[in-house]
């Protein structure tokens, strides 16, 4: 016959946190117990030593199969003059023919008037990941005799973008997963001059880096040798500083000290020196992505070569999500904010004795 | 000197050299980090009459003493003569993920000699956390994360009768399965004979069925083939035949959650026995993330449509002139 034993905490054991009452640390901000109405009863209490494994931590894998199931969105816009060779950078970042050569001109084709917005959308898919990468190429910036207010246009086109999703979350019968459009990332291509940022750089980002994430990039940077990349990037980094423009990942932005050091690593390397290359190239018997030159292969992964590995590290393969949650969290939230303080607000709901009506419907 | 590669080489296969390899799946290790880094919550309501061992099952589920049993009649504690609502709130972690467990008892629920419309407190309660969340969210200044009081899962106590539904228990579900998401289980099963239970469930099925009361998993919510698959399952076992215990034994040298008597070792977790077990993997191991998505996307949708449709229609049963609260807007590429 079966004998009690006295309870005992059991492999992969499920240990009970601090109390609700005990203010968790900053990173997971876990909300006030429920509130109740009227005559509730509300406590919080500590279980004692748990018997074993429950289970909670399946839920990341049931987000997991959600993300597979349902992919996702990124929406990345590049902005520069032409022949700075955005395109091939994007194309580089994704290994395929993601964005459309603006620059490829036939004898018809000219440099737009004006700053144009051309959007392409492809569906890419890796590890069972679902991406619908939509790429913003806005032709024309820079390339006019005079620039003046030449990132209206792009901002304009940013604010539409937030005021869709807007419209569709105030909806009062609205979609399941609003679709997003929202540019989450803005690629900025500085030139490689290796003397200071142009007035028409600072104005930009100075307009742009409050509405959207900002990442700056210098681009063909195979024109700079080391020395001149370094000084280049300081005195970028420095003016940035002196005109108060704060390109992503935003200090104020930072959750924990984890997070924190883990930026101003990017900080530090910022602008990414970057190569594109969509050609491929036999060295030392591996295939490599590079630029072929007499004196020898620009090899676009090979962090020796250029930062271009570190960018797409960064932007990819760490602060994906997190580009779309500042985008969601600050730059849209900002947004709305200001566009409900303008229409004077969604006017409160009234609380009205409906509560115990049969239906939601 | 390199030569010009003349093989390409798959895009989407991870080389060594990683060649064509872009990493868009590692947003599932940053989405995986930020969970862990945030936790999240979970609302589960128990509902059901004084004696169904509603606060044991609680505890069993999660391994620790989550709900405290609200009837202990004593001279003092009596039932309640209305029915109360009792939250509870628990940190609980796993493998490095923190959970916000909170428990919402119902002391009252079907205790008294009348008990008409003893669901609408419960109704009334529910309305009222996807209120405080519709307000939150339509605040100009809302926060980066919205507290969740919202109730993601009621589970219903059926009494071990082995006959049928009692009214009490079809208007209850018929009420409330419009507006949350409900478990139906069979409270202290190891009343009922195998066969007893069987008979029992089968009946309890059609009788929700007779009365279209539409239970957690519900069919309209199927994703695709493959959730239809395994929800046709569980909604084939439906209602669970419980038995929860916090006490552990000593059976065949191993330790067992269980509850023994004269005959034997009624062991909770074990399938042949009683299907606690499959409870659980359904609350928590495999539809914890879909029974929060169900809420958030139908339940509080459908709350949310209706309290805005009653607040933009004018006293005439006009609509009202913006009737998603924001007015046609010319954008600006100034406005921020």
């Amino acid at each position: 016959m079966s004998e009690i034993v006295p309870p005992e905490v059991r492999p992969k054991p499920a240990v009970p946190a601090k109390p609700s009452h005990v203010a968790p640390p900053s990173s997971a901000p876990f909300v006030p117990s429920p509130q109740g109405t009227g005559g509730e009863g509300q406590g919080s209490g500590r279980g004692s030593a748990l018997l074993g494994y429950i289970g909670i931590d399946t839920i990341i894998e049931q987000m997991r199969k959600k993300t597979m199931k349902a992919g996702f969105d990124f929406n990345i816009m590049v902005v520069g003059q032409s022949g700075l060779g955005k395109s091939t950078l994007v194309n580089t970042l994704f290994k395929s023919q993601v964005s459309r050569r603006s620059t490829s001109w036939s004898r018809d084709e000219k440099i737009p008037k004006t700053v144009e917005i051309k959007s392409v959308s492809h569906v890419i898919e890796e590890g069972g990941v679902k991406m619908k990468l939509t790429v913003v190429d806005t032709p024309g910036f820079g390339d006019q005799i005079n620039n003046d207010n030449c990132w209206e246009p792009i901002s304009k086109h940013i604010n539409e973008q937030y005021e869709k999703f807007l419209k569709e979350e105030v909806n009062i019968a609205r979609k399941k997963r609003i679709p997003d459009t929202r540019v989450h990332c803005c690629l900025y291509f500085i030139s490689p001059t290796g003397h200071s940022l142009r007035q028409l750089d600072i104005e930009f980002m100075k307009h742009l880096s409050r509405v959207v994430n900002i990442i700056p990039v210098i681009a063909k940077s195979d024109t700079l040798t080391p020395e001149e990349k370094t000084e280049f990037k300081q005195r970028v980094r420095k003016e940035l500083e002196v005109c108060g423009i704060e390109c992503y990942p935003q200090k104020e932005f930072d959750e924990d000290m984890e997070d924190k050091s883990d930026n101003d690593k990017i900080r530090e390397t910022m602008p990414f020196a970057v190569v594109g290359s969509d050609k491929e190239y036999q060295v030392n018997g591996k295939r490599v992505l590079g630029r072929k030159t007499a004196w020898g292969v620009v090899e676009v992964e090979n962090p020796n070569h250029c930062e271009f590995s570190l960018l797409r590290d960064f932007m990819i393969r760490s602060h994906l999500q997190d580009l779309k949650e500042v985008t969601h969290n600050i730059h849209y939230e900002t947004y709305r904010a200001k566009r409900l303080n303008d229409n004077g607000g969604l006017h409160p709901i009234s609380s009205s004795g409906h509560d115990t009506q049969e239906s939601n419907l | 000197m390199a030569d010009v590669g003349k093989t390409p080489v798959a895009r989407n296969e991870k080389t060594s050299s990683e060649f064509g390899y872009v990493g868009i799946d590692a947003i599932l290790e940053q989405m995986r980090r930020k969970a862990m880094k945030q936790g999240f919550e979970l609302n589960i309501m128990v509902v059901g009459q004084s004696g169904l061992g509603k606060s044991t099952l609680m505890n069993t589920l999660f391994k620790s003493k989550v709900s405290r049993r609200s009837v202990m009649t004593t001279e003092e504690e009596r039932i309640p003569k209305t029915i109360e609502i009792k939250s509870i709130s628990h940190d609980i972690e796993e493998k490095g993920v923190r959970m916000k467990l909170t428990v919402i008892d119902t002391p009252g629920f079907g205790d008294q000699i009348n008990n008409e419309n003893c669901w609408q407190p419960i109704m009334k309660f529910i309305n009222t956390q996807y209120e405080q969340y519709l307000q939150e969210e339509i605040n100009i200044d809302r926060k980066k994360r919205i507290p969740d009081s919202r109730v993601h899962c009621c589970i219903y106590f059926i009494p071990p009768t082995g006959h049928c539904l009692r009214p009490i228990d079809i208007e209850f579900m018929r009420h409330l399965s419009k507006v949350v998401n409900i478990v139906p289980v069979i409270a202290k099963a190891d009343t009922l004979t195998l066969e007893e239970r069987d008979f029992f469930k089968q009946k309890i099925r059609e009788d929700l069925r007779a009365n279209e009361i539409d239970i957690y998993p519900q069919k309209e919510f199927d994703e695709d083939a493959e959730d239809r698959m395994i929800n046709e399952k569980i909604r084939e076992m439906i209602p669970f035949a419980v038995v929860g215990s916090d006490q552990e034994y000593q059976v065949n040298g191993k330790r067992l959650l269980g509850r023994k008597t004269r005959w034997g070792t009624v062991e909770v977790e074990n399938t042949t026995h009683c299907e606690f077990a499959y409870l659980r993997d359904l609350l928590i191991r495999t539809h914890m993330q879909n029974i929060k998505d169900i809420t958030s996307s139908i339940h509080y949708e459908m709350y949310r449509v209706r309290r805005l449709n009653e607040n933009n229609t004018k006293p005439n049963g006009q609509p009202a002139i913006h009737t998603n609260g924001v007015p046609e807007h010319e954008v600006l590429s100034h406005e921020m």
